[in-house]
């Protein structure tokens, strides 16, 4: 494959644990689509939250060192699908920009104009496309109502992101139809789902991610798609949580994009880490070979 | 020579960071420098009294003022000198405030500075000589660009006074956006009612060239004599035999195309009278809507037409015109609210803008002027306004208020609890700006009477909830988040220029701020002139503005022509450039270089061409003596000698 048709791909801390899936049908949807993705060897943490809190240049540094390590492997497109793990090299990236020497000087050499970092939605929009993903299906969705959630930070701050719109997104619309999707206009696409509050005050996730739900299934929408692990988690872990406070039952289930986009290309159930759901996939995408379907 | 240098304190803006008793003392050094003073205020009467007593009791022959910009007085210190005997251009001014005293606050850099300023101007004054303009008649005609209410009302003042007027619109009727209007603030006068009238007067006074559908193509020339190219757009119906009876828009079969005076919310036929008042009350036709332009087959109206107006095969034309004077009143459009991605504005139909919501209120509207909601045509029950949509918001690039949509709002708020009493209105607002007379009684009557709720601050989302909608905002005075469940939503939307109106601010030769609003000479004291003699302008071109301050400026604007027109001549501004004919070798890049066409050939008696320059359209620029090799072409004022005389002072 031609230099600049490979990828770097940065997991990030999340697709090892909490968010497997996302790292498995993200590994598998690309190769299916004929993307090649390179994972970073030994890559770090990029400090998340705690990190630009306490320090920006630790940030800096911490994420910095991944895509030096792409610099070094001579890709420059690093992909990762964490948006948390994206903000964290872009704000590596407008540190360069801002303060080139600091950065140099912390990371031990200076980070090239080149590399730059995408999520997984921009580099399958961008570098696929609707067309051509609709052209790779073999399972279509036949219109299955969805709703696509975007949540806080694909496309904001615009700046930074400079990616699709930042207050009305239609990005992961569009690949959604490409698979035969019926996407309904969801209003809440980039309302926040509780984010990190989940530690703190689980009750503002309730409320918050219990709207998401509540406007999802007015819409009428079998799934909510994600392209977040905190997300995916807000919405399906703590669904029965939603539940019990709003005195209702959803049974929405919650899938990442690339799982939905892996299945509507042929992958098989295995290959997606459909198993990983709380609230059960039933009759939206087919059931994997049960390990334990939890309903908490 | 004899020179006299008078140093300026200005109270202390330059003698603050200036020591300007020495720069005056200093200034005695200069050869032919016989008096030098320093004054605490020059340009008061006392200041310019001390200047003419100078050149009297000291025979001065040239005067050097060290003070502000000569943007701001040379003109008063001209006439100052001129009154006490001497020739006007005897007179050099040297900057040291914009270019010294506001600058930096070393006391000691800016006196030296300073120095060497007055000793450039002496320089200058030393090589000086009297200059005279010459008297040009003026052609006492004027045009006004535009015909909304501004334009229309310089247009009528300029007329009453007996002048020539050409009015030119480039839509196909004047009015512009208070023809749209309901009704206005605060009277709740009925808008057609009251410019109808004015649109009337227009088309009936005989002292009026009305052109419509015609936009300006150039513009040439100076105050006193411009010349104007219009381009006269095919409207393929002959107005000399319309009569406006409107059998061709009944029969007319295209009847699906939006109709933009309605805002998109009805359709119109392709032939059109754009609304019952227009004026000039005749066809025209939309060709993009038109089967017969875009499939070749119908052509029902011209069959139908009892006069036979009907020509489609019209093309547009050009007409010139020759004017003294040029009022620009192109007046604004309204911000498109699709930017705010979070507000619907575009994808959802019970989202509309005030324009809109204008059409709506209209008894001529798409309603027939009863309040229903886009989508379904049901009456709406709670409507939610939005202040400031594409205003006082710099993520939007529009940071400045648009002065009208609090009155507005309070206004549509007014109307709509008028026609349906059970409704209940609410308006999400950030300050209230009521500054008219009247205006603050106005929006207490809302409140008050009428009940409009005023919730205190920003919305931050508008979404659909079922057939309904739901607005999402803050209200700062509760400290709380607050969800309004509204049928209609309604945005007012900021003010911005005119759509094109960078273009023919271009055309014009006159300046456009950032935001496209055209430039005037000086925002307190010359809201109505720009920096273009002979080119004034009216209305809310100038920067977003009511009603009555539209009509204010209209008339001021008029004055200022008819000011300009109370003599019968001019005299021209003699810092012109000349040509030494024997110098001149004839290569003619002075006139390919010159932007106001300023320079011609005139060829002598033994055939060879030499440049001659046009003293009536030449503007002054220099780029001619710039440009000329042998430097025959020389600016009066500004010659070589002169500018580099000022060099060597410096340099020496």
């Amino acid at each position: 494959m031609p230099m600049n048709d490979r990828v770097a791909y940065y997991p990030g801390c999340s697709l090892e644990g909490l968010a497997v899936e996302y790292d498995v049908s993200t590994r598998a949807v690309c190769r299916a689509l004929g993307l090649s993705l390179v994972e970073l060897n030994d890559w770090n943490c990029c400090g998340s939250s705690p990190a630009s809190l306490y320090d920006p240049m630790l940030s800096a540094t911490l994420a910095g060192r991944n895509l030096l390590l792409a610099q070094e492997a001579r890709l420059d497109t690093v992909m990762t699908p964490c948006p948390g793990c994206l903000k964290a090299l872009k704000g590596a990236i407008k540190t360069r920009d801002a303060h080139p020497q600091a950065l140099a000087q912390a990371l031990g050499r200076p980070l090239s104009e080149r590399v730059h970092a995408v999520s997984v939605l921009q580099l399958l929009y961008e570098k696929v496309g609707p067309g051509a993903l609709a052209q790779a299906v073999r399972r279509s969705f036949d219109g299955l109502p969805v709703v696509p959630y975007y949540g806080c930070l694909l496309t904001r701050p615009q700046a930074v992101a400079g990616f699709d719109d930042p207050e009305n997104p239609v990005s992961m619309d569009r690949l959604l139809e490409a698979v035969g999707c019926a996407v309904a206009d969801f209003p809440f696409k980039t309302e926040c789902c509780g984010a990190t509050s989940a530690m703190t005050r689980s009750d503002i996730v309730v409320r918050l991610s219990g709207r998401l739900l509540d406007m999802a299934r007015r819409l009428g929408a079998r799934a909510i798609i994600v392209a977040c692990p905190l997300c995916q988690q807000n919405l399906d872990l703590r669904q029965a949580q939603a539940e019990k406070a709003m005195g209702t039952r959803f049974g929405i289930p919650v899938f990442y994009l690339t799982q939905v986009i892996g299945w509507a290309v042929g992958l098989p159930a295995q290959d997606l880490g459909l198993d990983k759901l709380i609230v059960p996939g039933k009759g939206v995408l087919p059931d994997p070979e049960p390990t334990e379907p939890s309903e908490s | 020579m004899r020179i006299g240098v008078f140093v300026c304190r200005c109270g202390t803006n330059i003698a603050g960071t200036v020591d300007t008793q020495a720069v005056a003392a200093r200034a005695l050094a200069s050869p032919d420098v016989v008096y030098a003073t320093e004054l605490l205020y020059t340009c008061s009467e006392p200041g310019q009294q001390e200047i003419q007593n100078a050149v009297l009791s000291h025979r001065l022959q040239g005067v050097v003022v060290a003070a502000c910009s000569p943007r701001m007085h040379e003109l008063t210190f001209r006439r100052a000198v001129e009154k006490a005997g001497l020739n006007r251009y005897m007179l050099e001014m040297a900057n040291i405030r914009e270019h010294v005293s506001w600058i930096g606050q070393d006391k000691a850099a800016n006196t030296e500075k300073a120095v060497e300023l007055v000793r450039m101007a002496v320089a200058k004054v030393r090589r000086n000589e009297p200059l005279f303009g010459s008297q040009v008649p003026l052609t006492k005609r004027v045009m006004v660009i535009g015909g909304g209410v501004a334009g229309i009302q310089a247009a009528l003042d300029c007329a009453d006074a007996g002048l020539d007027v050409v009015l030119v619109e480039r839509e196909p009727t004047i009015g512009g956006k208070m023809a749209k209007l309901d009704k206005t603030f605060p009277t709740i006068d009925c808008s057609s009612c009251i410019l109808g009238p004015k649109m009337v007067d227009v088309a009936q006074n005989e002292n009026i060239t009305l052109h419509t559908a015609t936009e300006v193509e150039s513009l040439s020339g100076t105050i006193g004599n411009f010349t104007v190219t219009l381009r006269k757009k095919a409207v393929y119906v002959d107005w000399d035999a319309c009569t406006g009876c409107g059998l061709c828009m009944e029969k007319c079969p295209s009847k699906k195309h939006p109709d933009g005076f309605n805002e998109g919310l009805a359709t119109a036929p392709a032939i059109r009278i754009p609304f019952p008042q227009a004026i000039p009350k005749k066809a025209h036709i939309e060709r993009s809507a038109c089967r017969y332009f875009t499939t070749g087959k119908c052509r029902v109206c011209q069959k139908i037409c009892p006069v036979g107006a009907v020509r489609f095969d019209m093309e547009d034309r050009q007409v010139v015109e020759n004017v003294g004077a040029v009022i620009v009143a192109t007046g604004y459009d309204l911000f498109d609210p699709a930017a705010y991605g979070e507000y619907g504005a575009g994808r959802y139909p019970d989202v509309i803008t005030g324009m809109q919501f204008e059409r709506i209120l209209s008894a001529s509207g798409p309603f027939g002027g009863h309040i229903r909601r886009p989508s379904d045509g049901r009456e709406p029950r709670d409507i939610v306004f939005v202040a400031c949509v594409g205003s006082r918001d710099k993520s939007v690039g529009r940071p400045y208020c648009s002065g009208v949509c609090c009155m507005v709002i309070a206004k549509q708020a007014i109307l709509a609890r008028d026609h349906l009493p059970e409704a209940r209105c609410y308006v999400f607002y950030m300050d209230i700006r009521a500054p008219g007379k009247n205006y603050d009684e106005f929006v207490r009557r809302a409140v008050e009477e009428y009940g409009v709720q005023y919730i205190r601050g920003r919305v931050g989302k508008i979404y659909p909830k079922g057939d309904r909608l739901v607005v999402q905002g803050a209200d700062t005075l509760l400290g709380a988040q607050v969800e309004v469940e509204a049928d209609l939503v309604v945005l007012a939307t900021g003010v911005e220029p005119s759509r094109g109106a960078r273009e023919l601010a271009e055309k014009l030769h006159i300046s456009a701020d950032t935001h496209g609003f055209f430039m005037e000479g000086h925002p307190k004291l010359k809201p109505v002139e720009t920096n273009t003699a002979g080119i004034y302008l009216a209305g809310a071109c100038q920067g977003p503005k009511d009603i009555p301050a539209s009509v204010a400026q209209g008339s001021a604007a008029a004055a200022k022509v008819l000011a300009l027109f109370a003599r019968d001549s001019m005299t021209t501004d003699p810092q012109t450039a000349h040509v030494a004919e024997k110098v001149c070798i004839g290569c003619g890049k002075c006139l390919t270089v010159c932007p106001f066409g300023a320079i011609q050939w005139k060829t002598l008696r033994d055939g060879t061409k030499k440049a001659q320059v046009l003293e009536t359209v030449c503007q002054g620029c220099g780029l001619c003596n710039a440009t000329c090799p042998p430097k025959a072409v020389q600016l009066r004022h500004f010659t070589d000698d002169q500018i580099l005389a000022e060099l060597e002072a410096l340099c020496a």
